[in-house]
């Protein structure tokens, strides 16, 4: 494994550990709070790694809702990253077939958003390796201090932390915005449509968000055929 | 919790796992027609549009943190600060807000 690369893919996704900790944190306490034991808490952290399905969990548990039910929602709500990672295949430098399936299991909407938006051609394996072992070690130790402070962090500081991941968005995006309108379309479309499904509630937000990235892709790459054409 | 916890934990794992592995193993070392990698390649963008609109404006109850965070993202990321800059830029405007609240 390249040092380099791997020291690289750790500062690029420090970002994330710094937004995942408030939500870690209190996935933790609420997870006390629900019931779950420390280890249970932790364990959910470290094998599911998900956070929107496991934050649902744990309101469907509180609610007494079937185990069943609960894990083919974690279904419906992760079923974004089919689309996410058939795009990253494209970025990613080939490699063994195990290896993709070992580093798989840490594409999330923000380690994904941090290595699709990277520069240059051909993302190395140690890359994404260094950004998702900060970003999961971030999850997983803030999911347990949480659990074990059982407290959260003083308001003032929960409230402003709670931008910290979508400012990362919007750093990751803006780059790419600066004089490319293809770029700003793609994502000015797929906000509009993902805030229609969002205020009319037709669709859940896990489908929402795929509905609507799929629908300006294809838009997008639909126009700028035609003006090819044309 | 009981021992359901456990299985229900296992397949929650299981579920999320498959939609993250099966587009990276089974696509490597295949050339997919180009339209489709013309839409591939535009994911990440109408990704990030859809993760950012309109979550941002409702982090809090209070919508007027989305709106103040949200400007104070796009106007520091704007100015071409790198992505650490643009968090703890916004983090830090939010928190200066919330002193006078």
């Amino acid at each position: 494994m390249d040092g380099r690369e791997f020291s690289a893919g750790i500062k690029a996704g420090t970002s994330i550990a710094i937004g995942y900790f408030p939500i870690a944190l209190t996935f933790g306490l609420l997870a006390k709070t629900t019931g779950l034991s420390l280890l249970e808490a932790t364990a959910m952290s470290i094998f599911v790694y998900a956070g929107a399905a496991q934050y649902i969990s744990l309101s469907l548990i509180t609610a007494g809702v079937a185990p069943a039910v609960i894990v083919l929602n974690t279904f419906i709500v992760n079923i974004r990253h089919f689309l996410m990672t058939a795009a990253l295949n494209e970025k990613m430098q080939p490699d063994d077939r195990w290896k993709k399936a070992l580093y798989a299991f840490g594409i999330t909407d923000e380690s994904f958003s941090v290595l699709a938006t990277q520069k240059g051609n051909k993302l190395s394996t140690a890359f994404a390796v260094g950004v998702i072992v900060i970003a999961y070690g971030s999850w997983i130790v803030f999911t347990a201090v949480g659990h074990l402070i059982g407290a959260n962090l003083p308001q003032f500081l929960q409230a402003s932390m709670s931008i910290a991941l979508y400012a990362m968005f919007v750093g990751l995006l803006m780059p790419s915005m600066r004089g490319n309108r293809k770029v700003v379309s793609l994502a000015l479309i797929a906000g509009l449509i993902n805030s229609f499904f969002y205020f009319t509630g037709w669709l859940s937000t896990g489908w929402a968000i795929m509905a609507s990235t799929l629908a300006s892709a294809i838009f997008i790459e639909w126009v700028s055929r035609k003006g090819v054409k044309a | 919790m009981g021992s359901w916890y456990w299985w229900m934990i296992l397949g929650m794992a299981v579920v999320t796992y498959i939609p993250r592995a099966i587009p990276l193993t089974f696509l490597e070392g295949r050339e997919l027609p180009e339209a489709v990698q013309n839409v591939l390649r535009n994911i990440p963008y109408a990704v990030l549009g859809a993760l950012i609109f309109p979550a941002i404006f409702f982090i809090q109850e209070n919508i007027w943190f989305g709106i103040i965070g949200a400007i104070a993202a796009f106007g520091i990321a704007f100015t071409g600060a790198n992505v650490m800059i643009v968090v703890l830029g916004s983090i830090a405007v939010l928190a200066i807000f919330s002193v006078f609240i």
